[in-house]
Parts: C-alpha cells; sequence; structure tokens
C-alpha cells in the first residue's frame, strides 16, 4: 500500500481518454514503408497523422540529368506492381512532345501489356484486401497468375518487377511466338480463375461486413481530395483517361467504365474486379487485331523515329548513318525541342500525369510525376476516423498505395 | 455552351483584363500566367464559373534566369464536364517566394503545395501545416532549385576501385 503512493506518471496521463499507436513504418499490415500516428479510445480511431517519404529517392532530381530513354528505369520504380503502364505512359508523354507517330501494332501490342499489367496490380490489391480481411487462400491461389503474367513481361523484354519495357517510338524486338503462347495461355485461363476469385469473395458474408460501410467517401469529397482511377470511381463518377483522353489506340476498343456508389472499401474491390474482366476482353480485342496484321506488317514493332530509337546492331556495325545515331543516342547528344507538355495516363490506381518543361537542352529541364496514391492518400485519416482499427487496415489496403510511387 | 480553350481565354480576359497574361496551347492544352496575388481570384472563377472542379496537379519550377521571378508555381485543372484542361502558373522572386495557398478551394492542395515547398522554399501564405513531406524535417535547403547541380558524370577525381570500376 505504501509503495503505491511512490509511483509517479507522466504529467496528463491520468486525464488522457485515448491511446497513442504508432502504426508503422514497418508494421506488416502496411503493405509499404507508411507510418500512422493514431489517438485511438478503444478501438474507435480518434484521429490519425500520416508520414511519408520513407523511400524518397530524388526521381525528379535525378530526371534532369538524364536523356529521355535514361528516365524509363526511374518509372519503372514509381508504382512497381505495374511498372509497364508507367514506361508506357513515359513513352507516350515523349512520343507526344516530339511528335512521334506510332504505328497501329505497336498501339495494340502496347495496350496487351498495359491491361495485362493493370491485371496484375488490381489482383494483388484485391487480393491483399482479403488477405487482411482474413481470407489468405484467394491470394495464393491468384499469384500463380501474376506469375504468368510475368513471364510474359519477360518474353517481350527480358524482365520482371522493374521492366524497363519498349522504347520511344515502339518496343525494342518484336513479341516472340512464346510471348503470344503464353497470353493465349492466361487468356484462356485466366477468366475461370477470377470466377472462382470473385465466388469467394464477393457474395462471402464475412467479406461483405468487414468491408461494406468502411472507409467510404462521397464523390465530391473524393473529388476534392483529388482521387483518380479506381477509387474515384467507386463513388460513382465515371472518369477514367483511357476514355476521356484517349491515348494508344484505345478508342479503338469496346469496353465500359465499371462504376460504384457509395467509395467504401466494398465498392472499390466491386470496381477493380469489374475492371479486370474489361481489362481481359480488351487484351482480347487487341490480340485479335495484331493477328490480323500480315505479312511485312505483322513485323512492325515500333516507329522510325532515328533520333531516339536505337538502330539494329548489324546496321551500327555496317552503316555510317546508323552508327552515328547509335553515338548520338547513347551518349545523349539529341537536342529536345523547346515547350512543356502535361501527359496523363490510366495507372492501375489513378492518373499518372507526367509533366514535361524542356529548355531546348539534352535532358528535361524540369520533370513532375502526378503520383496519384500521393494525392488521394491525403484523405486516409478522414477515411478511418470514426471506424475500428482494424477497418483502418483494410481501408489502406483497398486504396492501393504504393509506396514506391507515393515518395517517388 | 461548350468550353473552349478560346472561349476560356475571352472570359478570362473580359474578367481579369490584363491580369491574365501569355496565353498560349502546347500540345493542345491553354496555359497562361498571373500574378501571384491573383492566384486565388483566377482559380475560384475558375471553379465557380467554369466547372475547372478538380486540381490535377500542382508543382514548383526553378528558373534560376527569370530576374524576380524564379520560382514559378503550376497549376493543372480539369473540367471533368467538358473534359478540357487548362494550365496556369504564377512567378515569385526567390527572396519572397510568397504564394496564397489553394487549400480552401481544394483539400488536394495540402499535400502537393508541401510537396513543392519541401522542394523549392515557397511559402504558401495561409496553408494548415506547412511543414517538409518527403524530406527530413531538419534539411535547411530546398533541393530542387537549380543551384544544387547532381554530380558532374564526367569528373576524374574518385577512386575507380571504391566504385567497382578500377
Amino acid at each position: 500500500m505504501e509503495a503505491q503512493h511512490n509511483i509517479t506518471l507522466p504529467e496528463g496521463s491520468i486525464e488522457k481518454k485515448t491511446t497513442t499507436l504508432n502504426f508503422g513504418p514497418t508494421h506488416p499490415a502496411t503493405h509499404g514503408v507508411f507510418q500512422n500516428i493514431m489517438e485511438i479510445d478503444g478501438e474507435r480511431v480518434v484521429s490519425s497523422v500520416q508520414s511519408v517519404g520513407f523511400i524518397h529517392r530524388a526521381f525528379e532530381k535525378l530526371a534532369e540529368r538524364r536523356n529521355l530513354y535514361q528516365i524509363t528505369p526511374i518509372t519503372d520504380r514509381l508504382n512497381y506492381c505495374s511498372s509497364p503502364i508507367n514506361n508506357m505512359g513515359w513513352h507516350l508523354t515523349c512520343e507526344k512532345f516530339l511528335n512521334v507517330q506510332t504505328p497501329k501494332r505497336v498501339d495494340y501490342l502496347r495496350i496487351i501489356i498495359m491491361e495485362l499489367a493493370r491485371i496484375s496490380d488490381h489482383l494483388i490489391c484485391n487480393s491483399i484486401v482479403g488477405v487482411d480481411t482474413g481470407a489468405y487462400t484467394g491470394f495464393l491461389y491468384v499469384m500463380q497468375y501474376r506469375e504468368l503474367i510475368y513471364e510474359i513481361y519477360e518474353e517481350v523484354c527480358g524482365s520482371r518487377l522493374t521492366t524497363n519495357i519498349g522504347r520511344i517510338g515502339g518496343f525494342e524486338r518484336n513479341f516472340t511466338n512464346t510471348a503470344f503462347t503464353k497470353l493465349e495461355k492466361f487468356l484462356n485461363e485466366y477468366p475461370g480463375v477470377l470466377k472462382e476469385f470473385e465466388s469467394l469473395f464477393t457474395r462471402n458474408r464475412i467479406f461483405m461486413e468487414r468491408t461494406q460501410g468502411t472507409g467510404g467517401i462521397s464523390a465530391a469529397r473524393a473529388m476534392n481530395y483529388g482521387f483518380t482511377g479506381p477509387n474515384l470511381r467507386a463513388t460513382g463518377v465515371d472518369y477514367d483517361v483511357r476514355v476521356a483522353n484517349p491515348y494508344s489506340s484505345y478508342q479503338d476498343f469496346d469496353f465500359t467504365v465499371p462504376v460504384g456508389t457509395t467509395g467504401d472499401n466494398y465498392d472499390r474491390f466491386l470496381v477493380r474486379n469489374a475492371e479486370m474482366w474489361q481489362s481481359i476482353s480488351i487484351i482480347k480485342q487487341a490480340y485479335q487485331k495484331v493477328q490480323e496484321f500480315k505479312g511485312a506488317e505483322a513485323e512492325i514493332f515500333h516507329a522510325d523515329v532515328p533520333e531516339y530509337y536505337l538502330p539494329k546492331k548489324e546496321d551500327v556495325y555496317n552503316n555510317m548513318e546508323a552508327l552515328i545515331w547509335h553515338f548520338k543516342i547513347i551518349m545523349g547528344e539529341v537536342e529536345m525541342p523547346k515547350g512543356q507538355i502535361y501527359n496523363p495516363v490510366e495507372g492501375a490506381n489513378g492518373e499518372l500525369g507526367f509533366y514535361l518543361v524542356s529548355d531546348g537542352g539534352r535532358t528535361p529541364f524540369r520533370l513532375h510525376f502526378r503520383r496519384p496514391c500521393f494525392i488521394y492518400y491525403q484523405a486516409y485519416p478522414e477515411l478511418i476516423t470514426g471506424g475500428m482499427l482494424s477497418d483502418a487496415v483494410v481501408t489502406m489496403s483497398s486504396l492501393n498505395l504504393i509506396a514506391g510511387e507515393l515518395d517517388a | 455552351m461548350a468550353l473552349t480553350n478560346e472561349t476560356i481565354q475571352a472570359q478570362l480576359e473580359a474578367k481579369f483584363a490584363d491580369q491574365v497574361t501569355n496565353f498560349s496551347t502546347d500540345s493542345g492544352m491553354l496555359s497562361f500566367e498571373s500574378p501571384a496575388a491573383f492566384n486565388l481570384k483566377v482559380m475560384q472563377y475558375l471553379f465557380d464559373e467554369l466547372g475547372f472542379t478538380f486540381l490535377t496537379d500542382l508543382c514548383g519550377v526553378h528558373y534560376p534566369d527569370n530576374k524576380d521571378a524564379e520560382i514559378v508555381v503550376v497549376y493543372h485543372l480539369h473540367n471533368f464536364i467538358e473534359n478540357i484542361r487548362i494550365r496556369f502558373s504564377v512567378a515569385v522572386p526567390v527572396t519572397k517566394p510568397d504564394v496564397f495557398t489553394a487549400t480552401k478551394i481544394f483539400e488536394s492542395a495540402n499535400w502537393m503545395e508541401r510537396e513543392t515547398y519541401d522542394f523549392f522554399g515557397v511559402n504558401f501564405v495561409g496553408h494548415p501545416n506547412l511543414k517538409r513531406i518527403l524530406n527530413v524535417e531538419e534539411m535547411d535547403y530546398f533541393p530542387m532549385r537549380k543551384e544544387f547541380p547532381l554530380e558532374d558524370q564526367t569528373r576524374v577525381d574518385k577512386d575507380d576501385e571504391m566504385f567497382g570500376r578500377g
């Protein structure tokens, strides 16, 4: 009894009704390097402050010292769950800036790759939502189909995660037959898997109870917060860059833009699933269009841009012109025109924009990446306040936050 | 009335007269400049009257050679209904980089302005929480300014053996 009188507590600790919880930056449930300092009352979140920037690598500064083709590997490391979309977005920006017209076959091949990347990204995001609500099976099961997508990348560009796929003007090499065979295998098998994945979750009572009505946001707030991509569409706004500002011949394809209504975790999950079905349909259409090219047309895999597209190695050894271009490109001695451009593409988690300012030099004067999840992560405290701590975890994974993109 | 670059320009000029200048069209996107004191008035007008209700992007650019207009803040706005984008920019001297904050109009400006402050030192007047966001708070310089060049790629004073190139 005597000893209790000697305990000294920090000032204010008795009066304080809430607990401070340091969630992250290396907590397994954050799926990336995110820190949240939360005030919780029991299990209810009262307030939350995020801190970001743990893996900031100064990409925008690095880009000011690099030629256009050297910036592609930087873009890999933004949203590393769908690197090909970032790569293509960067090539499309350069091409628009330099007024390069790409052949249709290149556009269609790019769309195949971009939609595969979208599927692999949504697949990770949705299956992780499953993991966070307690269903590990879906995640393990679909992982083999992401593996198949990565094998297709590997056939096309030689690498899997940080792909550096394609070049300004097209692809570095034509698609091999193996790539098409693997694509066919994917198109045959994947719809059944997605169907099974959906039947595991969509009408699953536990999953619905966990995700419905948590992490919701209204369309007006979402727009004010700069939401884009599936997160915005889950609130009911049918904004998709592929439709609003078609690039890479998306206007030639027939697809719908799925939308939700409540903008909660369940709607985000449904929108992503529906988008995967659309992506499958786009890939099928694109593959059919690619097969329709015959003869010499079926061999085209890049545009004719000698200033930026590396010539074939045989030509470099035997042809003066090609040797000169090879040297100029590698040494970065090609001057860009003056001007500025903002070019958006529909990334897997939102509008990925590239703002390029050129002063006529060999490297960008300024390059800014509009990173979708950096902008919409601001809304996180608003989404989770008043909810349970365990719902905050699900909300975080269903927003599809990618640390590499957030911190640039 | 459908909005086009020309009608937007005409309406802005009718409203703000010579406070909006340097209209140009880069790759189909209308861009213009306004004085830093007018940025909120222009943005509010675009938001209320012309339907630019989405702030796509906000970033800074440093032009060290433009005397008294070294730091430029660039806004990209988007009208979802008419599906049209515009860009407008305000320039401020590097010695006094004060720009009014857009956080009252767009919540999304909050972090984008913090990022611009972090890298260019733009002081967003009225911002609720103007702190560094990606860099450490102890940093005492603004790294994206042009006076901080990257390493010279042709330097020869490095010991190659230390870098695995011996």
